[in-house]
């Protein structure tokens, strides 16, 4: 990778944070891998299909387009010698990265959107929270600073510029109307509270926060106060969010690095990506 | 009694099945040549209007239709409404015939008609008139090759053209039919599915889009005994082309109600995002079905008494001519409207009927702020099925729908300024 090769800087914070060595952490994670002789790759991403559902938000305004494909040729007339095809979406399709510059309180960071973000945020660390239980019975759980503080107590404080990914097993739903759950007061979809989101990112300095769920915020979180809260705190302090992840039950806890790179988008807010996870062989 | 889910009387009406080890009949059609002149009476038929000639000069009602008066040669002949009424005078079974479609059909009834407005006409005759002479009232028609015929009627009671086992060809009757409602969502598609039902279709395979967005209303057509919920997403072309491949050499008629309306002016709406939904769904949905369902529906269209025969558009007499406050509508239903002039073209030599519906304002939230008359849903459905069990290609459904199509006739340049500067 061309960007190992230069000299290292110290990563501060996200918005002075254009450095283009991993973070210490995760330069230690990697010889860890090393001398325990390698490591397995998780893929977290689903696949990109014209069946899988995008967000949902009343009809009047704008919408992102799902993913949708069509044939350029396929060994035929219109090309005989090749199959390819246009495809189209919205920057907020399938498995995604959200950028600080896809919400109104992150639009005037610096290194806010997908082509200018650092790319030594490209690997982090990641600390898995499984809410699965919580999940099944409550469709509207959310995860709060003492559900945070109990992980910490077995696994160790969450250190800064790490990613959090609130495991629900939500991505095993492959009917996508129970993925989505949506009945006529909104959408049921587990995720963070408020509060849980300010002390991620105030008394933790993660790099971002990942769901399996079509957002990073809860299904009722438009009633939260702030509104979409996760979107609100996280892009607002140059923090990233993840979606629909899945394979989150095959990572450890603690121990696996997540490969996160967004498409290099003139001024995108986030973009679908392949989206893996790199975890110590035991 | 029910049998597999539909009662015994449904049952009785489906036709026969076919001999699968059986060549399926290749569609043959009347003689389609028309004069340029001649085409006034298609043109007319198509609205489900009879209309001939008139003489301006003299008066002289003039068939068949020609360039100069036969009274007095003026050439200033104008197409004028006609009521039909009229005596049959003689009949006759044609029982040899040197075209194909015809000869496929033997025997044929048609009489000699004088109409009360002075001129002979040879018709079909509806096998429910009497021997002759009698009173009739001469209907136009559209046959298979979409061209134009005259049948004779009685003059009391009214028979539908379907009755006459001869004459259902004309028609798109949807008893015992195949039919697919594309979209069942949107109240249109459910008031059709509806109406498709209560009229004796056999089977309604019902289209649904974006599952996990439950649409009011649409839970309840399962109830329906021949509705079957199928996915299709006409955005999508992996769906379109999954959904022919499994039922396209089963569907008899395609009725596209799949519509997307978003109520913005160009000036009212930022970018391009939601105009191009509107196209995606209005005109590129149409462009898909047509390339996936045309094909199968073409070679199916002499496959015995439950053969594939039409095609149905629901478009928007803002088609028409732009109407402001939804003007990105407009333009993609204007659109789907010449797309669905091109396959007409395309279907037509097979005998597959397009029939475009093109209703007013209606009673549904993006017509929200629309004065009324506004057309109810259940009155466009009840539009459709007339339409497919009478023989016309355009219907303008609705006191709106009526007073743009006559304005539109009437000056097209007119009705633009009228709709710019004061609104409907």
């Amino acid at each position: 990778m061309k960007t190992a090769k230069k000299k290292s800087a110290p990563r501060t914070s996200a918005a002075k944070a254009n450095v283009r060595t991993p973070a210490p952490h995760a330069r230690a994670v990697l010889s860890d891998l090393l001398v325990s002789g390698g490591a397995r790759l998780v893929d977290l991403t689903q696949t990109l299909s014209p069946d899988f559902p995008t967000i949902v938000l009343p009809p009047e305004f704008g919408q992102c387009r799902p993913f949708r494909m069509e044939e350029i040729s396929r060994y035929d007339e219109r090309g005989p010698g090749w199959y390819w095809n246009n495809v189209s979406f919205g920057e907020h399709s399938g498995t995604h990265f959200d950028a600080p510059i896809h919400w109104i309180s992150g639009r005037d960071l610096p290194y806010n959107s997908v082509d200018t973000l650092p790319t030594a945020h490209f690997i982090a660390p990641a600390c898995v929270i499984d809410c699965g239980a919580q999940a099944k019975a409550d469709a509207d759980f959310l995860l709060t600073t003492a559900l945070i503080k109990r992980w910490e107590e077995r696994h160790g404080r969450i250190p800064a510029g790490a990613w959090v990914l609130m495991r629900t097993d939500w991505s095993k739903r492959n009917d996508p109307i129970a993925y989505q759950n949506l009945d006529d007061t909104g959408q049921h979809t587990p995720g963070p509270d408020p509060d849980c989101v300010r002390f991620l990112v105030n008394e933790r300095d993660v790099l971002g926060f990942g769901t399996e769920t079509i957002g990073t915020d809860a299904g009722q979180a438009a009633h939260f106060a702030p509104p979409y809260p996760c979107h609100y705190y996280m892009h607002g302090a140059g923090k990233y969010g993840l979606q629909c992840l899945c394979n989150l039950d095959l990572l450890p806890a603690t121990g696996a690095l997540i490969v996160a790179a967004p498409l290099k988008i003139l001024q995108g807010s986030g973009s679908p990506l392949r989206v893996f996870a790199i975890v110590p062989a035991k | 009694m029910v049998f597999w889910g539909k009662t015994v009387s449904q049952v009785a009406k489906r036709p026969k099945r076919k001999n699968p080890i059986e060549r399926t009949q290749l569609p043959t059609l009347p003689p389609a040549t028309r004069s340029r002149v001649a085409l006034g009476l298609t043109a007319a038929a198509a609205r489900g209007r009879f209309e001939l000639q008139v003489c301006r000069d003299c008066g002289a009602v003039q068939y068949p239709p020609r360039e100069v008066c036969r009274a007095c040669l003026s050439q200033r002949l104008l197409w004028r409404r006609q009521d039909g009424a009229g005596a049959l005078i003689s009949d006759t079974i044609l029982r040899v015939a040197q075209e194909l479609f015809f000869r496929e059909r033997l025997p044929w009834r048609i009489g000699n008609v004088r109409l009360d407005s002075d001129v002979n006409v040879i018709a079909y005759v509806h096998d429910s008139v009497g021997a002759p002479p009698c009173r009739i009232r001469i209907e136009a028609a559209l046959d298979r090759a979409g061209q134009a015929v005259l049948v004779a009627m009685p003059e009391r009671g009214r028979p539908a053209l379907s009755d006459d086992p001869k004459l259902r060809e004309m028609t798109c009757d949807p008893r015992g039919r195949k039919i697919l409602v594309t979209d069942g969502k949107s109240a249109i598609g459910q008031a059709s599915a509806r109406a498709l039902a209560a009229v004796g279709s056999d089977l309604i395979w019902i289209g649904i889009a974006e599952p996990w967005k439950k649409a009011a209303g649409f839970d309840g057509l399962r109830e329906l005994p021949q509705a079957k919920v199928v996915p299709l997403d006409v955005t999508d072309s992996s769906s379109v082309r999954e959904l022919a491949g499994e039922i396209g050499g089963k569907v008899d008629i395609v009725v596209n109600t799949n519509d997307c309306h978003r109520a913005f002016s160009l000036a009212a709406r930022r970018g391009v995002e939601t105009a191009q939904l509107e196209m995606d769904i209005n005109y590129f949905g149409l462009l898909r079905l047509a390339q996936e369902f045309a094909p199968a529906l073409k070679a199916r269209a002499a496959d015995g008494a439950a053969n594939a025969i039409a095609w149905v558009n629901v478009l928007s007499i803002f088609a028409l001519a732009n109407y402001p406050p939804h003007g990105t509508y407009s333009a993609s239903k204007a659109a789907a409207w010449s797309l669905s002039q091109n396959l007409r073209a395309d279907l037509q030599p097979a005998g597959v009927r397009v029939i475009n519906l093109f209703p007013g304002p209606i009673d549904d939230e993006w017509d929200q702020l629309e004065m009324p008359p506004k057309l109810s849903p259940a009155a466009l459905a009840a539009a459709l099925v007339g339409a497919l069990k009478g023989s016309v290609e355009d219907v303008y459904p609705g006191d709106v729908a009526q007073d743009w199509l006559a304005r539109n006739l009437e000056s097209p340049k007119t009705l633009e300024r009228e709709l710019g500067e004061t609104g409907r």
